[in-house]
């Protein structure tokens, strides 16, 4: 709740003093992951934290309700978004008219306030409400690219205002039901009436509309423009959280509102989460191969890296879950860590068409190596955090006996490694055609070492992951959920 | 069956509405229409909640006289879908400012808000 007082109070300070817009961005940002921080502390060691906006009480008013989980995905989101945001005003510097810093930097906290908001809400409709901030937030930012980057935000626009439209059509049925739109409440009173045709048409709706906004495959075409057309510094901050956080909203409808029998026994929703997940995540991996532009190889790689969670949620038990959770930290963190070092490497090269990357390795050695580190996360190599999501799936995959899912998983790892490789075969040993590359420096130092920060947290949450796992996240979906 | 849908036309109505909404979002190939469409999808999600908490013979949720009397709830129409659809008015309203905002930027560059035009203009 404090994140969202500070986050709108420093948009509209932002409005007024362009030039301090970066620094009380920073600021807000930084503050919300202290106050996430405290609460996940608060949420670990004393249960749930419920607050009543307004002083109403829960079925009436609206509930702000945080668990183990929201607790941890607002840490993630906010650590994140603050790494992302320290070198954005040198990121965006080329690339936005002048003293669009101002607007931008109060979108980019509408972007934050509405994340946050999603993420530690305890009501259906305001989660509606927070989705749209954020989801207004982001067509903005990815528009403010101009030119091709404009149409593919209007693209953006449609599609996840059908998705946004289809939640509310979701909550409408629930609340035409049950009477509530509290969570909680809802949870209770669903399962005397879960076998209506009316809540059946509920959980469709909201999943297609959560999943489209997630880019879950086959819902996922805004996807690959808008990362690709939006500015570094924008596609650097979305494409690592945005997605994630609707990702995680799936995630808390399943498990704190429909009853957990209901994606496994009463709909084959989970069924189709398995098999859609399993599909996006070899399309989005042959897709990424295909690709001559970095930014939209990236792209397709995020489209299967959220397969992954879709996959996770679907095969709906513990391990699975905790594999997804784990994925969205760990898949944050590489995704902010490659899409940096790819503004970097606009930045300072200019081009981010694959072919053109020839002898950047010589170059850009620091840049370049936290790129491999990210890669090589993406792979899966062990000592990074991306082996051990990867590893809880399997876990899941095999404690479902869904051989396929296990063996798309393994498979996967290494399809992934082909399109990395491909790319860091030319950044090392490629020959430049002309000397086009020859005056490339090194990036600057402010954004070497956030890009830095995230190849090192990469190997670091992969060493203390059992921590995290059995700190946290044991905690937040507990042994026995599912089947 | 056509009794039935005498009953419940207001849905039928919202149904429908919704089909157009979303056939001009996916269909069409102006942009400008695309937009219209959504307008039309977004209205139809308005009118279903109205539609779903219609009560007959309610009036307007003001109780006079203090609330410790129990209230009847037939008397009063509940509020709360009303107030929620103030809010979706807000967020719809909130699209369609930022998608005529791109919607210009694009007609600036561009000359035409007709998608294969501007497609082939980009490439």
């Amino acid at each position: 709740m404090v994140p969202l007082l500070g986050a709108f109070l420093a948009s509209v300070l932002g409005w007024y003093r362009a030039k301090l817009a970066y620094t009380v961005t920073l600021a807000s940002v930084g503050f919300s992951l202290a106050a996430s921080v405290t609460v996940l502390v608060d949420v670990l060691r004393n249960g749930d934290v419920q607050y009543r906006l307004g002083g109403w009480a829960p079925p009436i008013g609206i509930e702000v309700a945080i668990d183990p989980l929201s607790a941890f995905v607002a840490v993630v989101v906010t650590a994140v978004a603050l790494i992302v945001l320290v070198p954005s005003r040198q990121l965006m510097a080329n690339e936005l008219p002048a003293g669009g810093g101002g607007p931008y930097a109060s979108v980019v906290l509408l972007l934050m306030a509405g994340l946050t908001g999603i993420i530690i809400t305890g009501d259906l409709f305001n989660l509606f409400v927070f989705l749209e901030i954020a989801s207004l937030a982001a067509y903005a930012l990815v528009a403010v690219g101009g030119g091709k980057a404009t149409v593919s935000g209007f693209r953006y626009l449609i599609l996840g205002t059908i998705g946004g439209s289809f939640y509310l059509l979701g909550v409408g049925l629930i609340y035409f039901m049950t009477g509530t739109l509290n969570m909680a409440d809802a949870a209770r009173l669903l399962p005397e009436v879960q076998n209506t045709t009316t809540i059946v048409a509920a959980v469709v709706l909201i999943t297609t509309g959560l999943g489209l906004k997630m880019a879950l495959f086959p819902l996922h075409q805004w996807l690959p423009d808008a990362y690709a057309y939006a500015p570094s510094a924008v596609s650097a901050l979305i494409a690592p959280i945005v997605t994630k956080v609707y990702a995680y909203a799936l995630i808390r409808m399943y498990l704190s509102v429909f009853p957990p029998s209901y994606i496994t026994d009463v709909l084959p929703i989970s069924t189709v989460l398995v098999i859609l997940g399993m599909t996006g995540i070899v399309f989005g991996s042959v897709m990424a191969f295909a690709q001559q532009d970095i930014r939209r190889m990236l792209a397709y790689s995020s489209i299967s890296q959220l397969a992954f969670i879709a996959l996770g949620i679907g095969l709906a038990n513990s391990l699975a879950l905790i594999g997804a959770v784990l994925h969205i930290m760990n898949h944050a963190v590489m995704k902010a860590c490659l899409f940096l070092a790819v503004g970097s490497i606009r930045r300072q090269a200019g081009t981010a068409s694959i072919p053109q990357l020839a002898g950047l390795g010589r170059r850009m050695p620091l840049t370049m190596g936290a790129f491999t580190v990210g890669a090589l996360s993406m792979i899966g190599v062990p000592p990074s955090s991306g082996f051990f999501s990867k590893w809880y799936l399997i876990q899941g995959g095999i404690d479902a006996s869904n051989w396929a899912a296990v063996a798309v998983i393994l498979i996967s790892s290494l399809l992934t490694a082909v399109y990395f490789f491909k790319v860091l075969e030319k950044i090392y040993f490629g020959i430049p055609e002309h000397s086009q590359n020859e005056a490339v420096n090194e990036a600057p130092a402010i954004l070497v070492i956030p890009t830095w920060v995230f190849a090192i947290a990469m190997v670091a949450l992969g060493v203390v992951n059992a921590f995290v796992v059995s700190g946290i996240l044991d905690k937040a979906i507990g042994p026995n959920w599912g089947i | 069956m056509f009794d039935d849908f005498l009953a419940r036309y207001a849905y039928w109505l919202t149904t429908v509405l919704m089909v157009i909404g979303l056939y001009g979002m996916l269909g069409k190939r102006n942009l400008m229409k695309k937009l219209i469409g959504m307008n039309i999808f977004q209205s139809a999600i308005i009118l279903f909640f109205i539609a779903g908490s219609v009560k007959e013979g309610a009036t307007v949720p003001i109780i006079q006289g203090g609330h410790h009397e129990a209230i009847d709830v037939a008397a009063y129409a509940n509020p709360l879908p009303h107030v929620l659809m103030l809010t979706a008015i807000v967020v719809s309203v909130a699209i369609t400012g930022v998608a005529l905002a791109f919607l210009i930027a694009m007609y600036k560059r561009h000359g035409s808000l007709e998608e294969p035009t501007i497609l082939g203009d980009m490439q």
